[in-house]
């Protein structure tokens, strides 16, 4: 590896600590990003000739510090200040250092800006992939297939908005923290299906499916700060055990391949290996959440080497238990998948019947449907489904997919 | 004679490394291995999973199970066992044996490795 790369890594490694330190000292965003590329840059300048600090982030989070002190010395902006916190000495850095706690709130904080409930989804995924990834907003434009204009906007907007709404600096308390926590899972998840419904799509340079591999790079991140919180385990587990399959996910055309069709050897074992270990972690703790109730249902997946030997009772359960956790018709939906495995299709389309009103709008109610009535021999409605299904689809390769079961249905019916 | 060599460096940064920049240090690896097992030298290759992914089996009257890496720097690595199991309850389960067996104090972290190639040398 060149030395240029293995700087940019241990920049973008530091980087949500020592943004989220910056951020701290000087209550504003822009200033503690700005304060963080300065200080990358005298790095880039110094580490060759002096090699690399032992603590990259402290170093800087100390240089940064100081540059921003300068610069806002020289615009006569002191007085601007709210304290004297500001101009303190190099050994609180030396305490900052060793205070495990403080860096865990700076990273915290920083992420939980980034999912403030007055943000909508898409600007919740962009702030934080600009503000704690560290992506350029081009990357993150190109991710989104939007003009780099709009993303700059975008991100512009969501600043200002967080700048609004006043995030308190003090350490949380625990309630506080939790609830910090449980949104800023969330947001990972979001990034992580932002990248993860685009697999298969046109991605010439693979910026949308590379969001995955950050999304699960920012729970790993999360998971070293909080080592004993089972719900990020199980999101950690959920998103590796889904990545690991995404090699098998389309055909050579782009195609979906369904779960029980795909070429098993083509999973991520790495990955899987993880994802298990990680949901086994989880488990151990008997505090059930939704996250580890999804990772357990992949784990049963990635555990069955062939469809046929998949576990669907198990998943039929677990599945109730989301509907408990969860309640959705979205959930349902996929419980019955797993009911029409255990108990057959009739079982499962009176299970899915009472939904109809609730998923009128949604493309896999109507794949389900028309599924269930095809494995039931009632292939005038299945049809039907189908072609509500291809109405509904959202992408090309969703809508060649139905056209499938309707090509087979039209080629049986001769 | 045989000498285990291990590897420390910092995960975040490793984390932080491309998916082309992680392989190409692989690749150089591979080649200083390929050297060794021409000349049957070579024995078990192993890359460990993320410290996320561990637990900590702490040694004491009563085994005690902790999420996340051994992070004591009290006390130094003496060795390991690589053991093929279902899951983590029956790694743990391993480790509680070895934890009574060597009535000791200290720990066994268990990790699932990544990446295992068993190898060849003379047993000592």
């Amino acid at each position: 590896m060149t030395e240029l790369a293995w700087i940019g890594a241990a920049l973008t490694s530091a980087r949500p600590r020592a943004v989220g330190a910056l951020y701290r000292h000087f209550r504003n965003l822009d200033l503690a990003e700005e304060a963080f590329q300065d200080a990358s840059l005298r790095a880039l300048k110094n580490w060759p000739q002096n090699g690399p600090p032992r603590d990259p982030a402290s170093w800087l989070i100390f240089v940064g510090k100081n540059i921003a002190i300068d610069a806002l010395r020289r615009q006569g902006k002191q007085e601007a200040l709210p304290s004297d916190e500001r101009l303190e000495a190099p050994d609180t850095d030396l305490a900052e250092r060793l205070d495990a706690s403080n860096y865990r709130d700076d990273v915290l904080r920083l992420l939980f800006i980034c999912c403030h409930p007055d943000l909508p989804a898409s600007q919740q995924i962009a702030l934080a992939l600009r503000v704690v990834s560290g992506l350029s907003v081009k990357q993150i434009a190109r991710a989104f297939l939007i003009t780099d204009a709009a993303m700059e906007q975008r991100i512009t907007r969501a600043k200002s908005r967080v700048a609004a709404a006043d995030v308190p600096f003090e350490a949380p308390g625990p309630g506080e923290r939790e609830q910090r926590l449980t949104a800023v899972a969330t947001m990972i998840y979001l990034v992580f299906n932002e990248g993860y419904s685009a697999a298969g799509e046109r991605d010439g340079d693979g910026a949308r499916g590379a969001l995955c591999d950050e999304a699960i790079r920012l729970a790993r991140l999360l998971l070293r700060l909080f080592p004993d919180e089972p719900e990020i385990m199980g999101l950690t587990a959920l998103m590796l055990l889904q990545h690991a399959r995404t090699p098998a996910r389309f055909d050579a055309d782009g195609g979906v391949v369904l779960l029980e069709d795909q070429d098993r050897g083509r999973w991520n074992r790495t990955m899987i290996v993880e994802g298990l270990a990680l949901i086994d972690k989880a488990m151990r703790h008997r505090r059930r959440g939704p996250y580890q109730v999804q990772a357990a249902i992949a784990a049963l997946h990635a555990r069955a080497e062939r469809p046929e030997e998949t576990d669907w009772a198990q998943i039929d359960l677990l599945y109730a238990a989301l509907e408990s956790l969860q309640p959705s018709p979205v959930v349902t939906l996929n419980r019955a998948v797993a009911v029409a495995k255990v108990a057959g299709p009739a079982k499962a389309l009176a299970m899915i019947e009472p939904l109809a009103d609730r998923l009128a709008g949604y493309f896999h109610f109507f794949g389900v449907r028309g599924a269930l009535l095809l494995q039931l021999g009632r292939t005038d409605e299945a049809r039907v489904a189908f072609n509500q299904a291809i109405a509904l689809a959202t992408t090309a390769a969703e809508a060649a997919h139905i056209r499938m079961h309707l090509d087979r249905l039209i080629k049986d019916s001769r | 004679m045989l000498y285990a060599i291990l590897c420390y460096d910092s995960e975040d940064v490793v984390g932080a490394w491309t998916k082309e920049e992680d392989d190409a240090v692989i690749a150089r690896l591979r080649l200083v291995e390929d050297k060794l097992a021409s000349q049957g030298r070579l024995g078990p290759v192993a890359r460990l999973l993320p410290t996320t992914s561990a637990t900590t089996v702490r040694k004491g009257r009563e085994a005690m199970v902790l999420d996340g890496p051994f992070a004591e720097t009290k006390e130094q690595l003496l060795g390991f066992f690589i053991v093929e199991c279902a899951n983590l309850d029956e790694a743990l389960d391993a480790a509680r044996d070895f934890a009574r067996a060597s009535g000791s104090a200290g720990a066994y972290e268990v990790r699932p490795l990544g990446v295992f190639r068993p190898g060849a040398v003379r047993a000592v």
